[in-house]
């Protein structure tokens, strides 16, 4: 490229297409992973919180071991079930098409797992806090339990759910081990902003390259974060006045 | 409407293992804390579910434990006003009183939400959210909720408890009205006699989990057995005048006519009164110089020493009974003897209502 030392200059700040791929690729997975896994997040948190099962101990730790294991290690077991050749990996390209190793979805899959246990946990403490007698003062106003779930548990619990699924996408945003371990590093379909900060580092000359995408990482968390102060906000001065 | 209830179910040390019948109206289960009056209504209201039970209302059986049936709470179309009001604090005021429409079935009597909201007195209420209310008025919002939530029955558990006397005596007479101008049967779970009093047709006292008298207020509430400080009589007349500048009003009794402080009450309105026993003084003579208003002429119809140096004194005062408890020594002292001509005398400050 030839270009003056003014342009250059400017040109230090300017992100490549490749950065901007990166950028995208990373909120795109992180969002999907949130928002896949808030269901799944809602129906556990509850379960550890109200449920009485055998087992429920055992479920928790399951839940947990993101929390506990070497990304590495969550990586490479996610690449024995869900690889192509794995139990549940094969099932799902056979009969469903849905491949996960190696795409931006197994990326996805990996970010949301390890965001998990800390969305479960934030949602499972807002509903160990929510008031059970006024469940069952709606109880006695005729709402059966789906009605009472949605109509006065949910919007109690909305504060813990935001904060859980902040949680979950700053996880997934400063995910490496396991997706790295799991779908590798593929510009454009699995590298995300933190792979490819840490290809930047590999190469000779890369330090202006990481240091943009450090920016631009440090700015995404920054606005996550204070959009979720600014929501939980908003929905304490409605819920939490008494 | 009729509702027969009975339920045997053990919480820990406590044994609850009582039952009612009750034709409508309002039946005040009465008793003193842990005497299970709350543990009855949450058995009717499917809050628990007992060891042994039969709840049936209207024909209608929605508790079984031999046949196995047990209607859930929020099939059974019951009102529950708790002590804590447990509003909602997500939704305002109106969402709150909406709350219960939204379930009840299209087919039940729809509730006049205007209607409701007036005899209440929360019209300037509805857009505010239940935080900012004070307790009489998060109270009056809860009732309102259970009420229009279409109610075949409406389970009162403790509703004036948790309020200061102001508060109580602020929401009393929406009480009185709703018992005159609603239709729905009540169930109203209570310790104080002055509630009693004042609201039931029946009373069923409970006494360590177990039924122990059953009756109107005015049979139970002078029952020699029920060992309470504030025993007396209930008297029903008719507010005759209302004295304004002194705020007191005149009852008119059977024969006998009564003042009491007025709170809030128009004439001819029929009214309860409640003496306690240990309010009433026994005079042999008419007395003078007195500053009590009332004093009543009557005859002896009953002495009942309990024992333990007091005396509980019947008066017949015209078509009226009015209880007096004195020390014996007083009784003898008087020399009070059965048909004894005496007088009965009630300080008005101690029927503040």
């Amino acid at each position: 490229m030839a270009a003056t030392d003014g342009d250059r200059r400017l040109d230090w700040l300017a992100l490549s297409d490749e950065e901007w791929t990166a950028i995208r690729l990373s909120l795109k997975v992180s969002a999907v992973a949130m928002i896949v896994s808030l269901p799944f997040g809602i129906f556990v948190a509850y379960l550890l919180a109200r449920g009485k099962f055998w087992g429920k101990s055992i479920l928790n730790g399951i839940v947990h071991l993101p929390l506990i294991l070497p990304p590495v290690v969550t990586g490479f077991l996610l690449l024995i079930l869900f690889g192509r050749r794995g139990v549940i990996g094969a099932f799902l390209s056979e009969y469903l098409g849905i491949v996960l190793s190696f795409r931006w979805t197994g990326a996805a899959l990996a970010c949301g797992v390890m965001g998990f246990p800390l969305m479960v946990r934030s949602i499972r403490l807002s509903i160990e806090s929510v008031d059970r007698k006024l469940e069952e003062a709606a109880g006695t106003l005729g709402a059966g339990p789906a009605w009472v779930f949605i109509t006065v548990t949910l919007p109690l619990i909305l504060p813990g759910v935001i904060a859980g699924m902040i949680l979950a996408f700053a996880k997934a945003m400063g995910e490496f081990g396991a997706t790295i371990t799991f779908v590798s590093n593929i510009p454009g379909e699995t590298q995300t902003l933190s792979a490819a900060i840490y290809t930047f580092t590999q190469v000779p000359g890369g330090d202006a390259g990481a240091m943009r995408l450090t920016l631009v990482a440090i700015a995404i968390s920054f606005a996550a974060l204070l959009a979720s102060e600014f929501l939980a906000y908003l929905i304490g001065k409605r819920v939490h006045i008494e | 409407m009729t509702l027969t209830v009975k339920a045997r179910q053990t919480l820990g040390e406590f044994v609850l293992d009582a039952g009612f019948t009750s034709d409508g109206g309002v039946t005040a289960l009465f008793g003193p804390s842990g005497s299970g009056k709350t543990s009855l209504v949450r058995v009717i209201a499917g809050l628990s579910k007992p060891e042994h039970g039969r709840l049936v209302v209207d024909g209608e059986t929605l508790l079984d434990t031999e046949s196995r049936i047990f209607v859930p709470k929020h099939r059974r179309r019951f009102g529950y006003v708790f002590q804590e009001s447990r509003l909602f604090p997500h939704l305002s005021v109106r969402q709150n009183l909406a709350y219960g429409r939204w379930f009840a079935p299209k087919t039940a009597a729809p509730e006049n939400f205007d209607r409701i909201v007036e005899l209440l007195g929360i019209g300037l209420l509805l857009d505010r959210r239940p935080g900012k209310l004070s307790g009489g008025e998060k109270q009056r919002v809860a009732i309102g909720r259970a009420l229009l939530s279409a109610p075949r029955l409406l389970l009162m558990d403790e509703p004036l408890a948790a309020l200061d006397d102001l508060r109580k005596a602020e929401i009393l007479p929406y009480l009185e009205r709703l018992r005159d101008e609603t239709s729905t049967p009540i169930v109203y779970v209570s310790h104080s006699v002055s509630e009693v009093a004042r609201l039931a047709d029946n009373v069923v006292i409970m006494k360590d989990g177990q039924v122990e008298a059953v009756g109107t207020p005015s049979e139970v509430l002078s029952m020699p057995s029920t060992e309470r400080r504030d025993a007396g009589v209930v008297l029903t007349g008719t507010v005759e005048t209302i004295d304004i500048p002194h705020r007191l009003a005149t009852i008119r009794l059977a024969q006998a006519q009564i003042v009491v402080p007025n709170a809030r009450v128009e004439e001819g309105r029929s009214v309860r009164v409640h003496i306690p026993e240990r309010d009433v003084m026994v005079a042999t003579q008419r007395p003078e110089g007195l500053s009590a208003l009332n004093i009543l002429e009557g005859a002896i119809a009953a002495i009942e020493p309990d024992g333990d140096g007091m005396v509980r004194i019947r008066i017949r005062c015209g078509g009226d009974m009015v209880l007096a408890r004195i020390t014996a020594l007083s009784a003898d002292r008087l020399d009070l003897r059965l048909e004894k001509p005496v007088f009965a005398v009630i300080k008005t400050v101690a029927l503040e209502r």
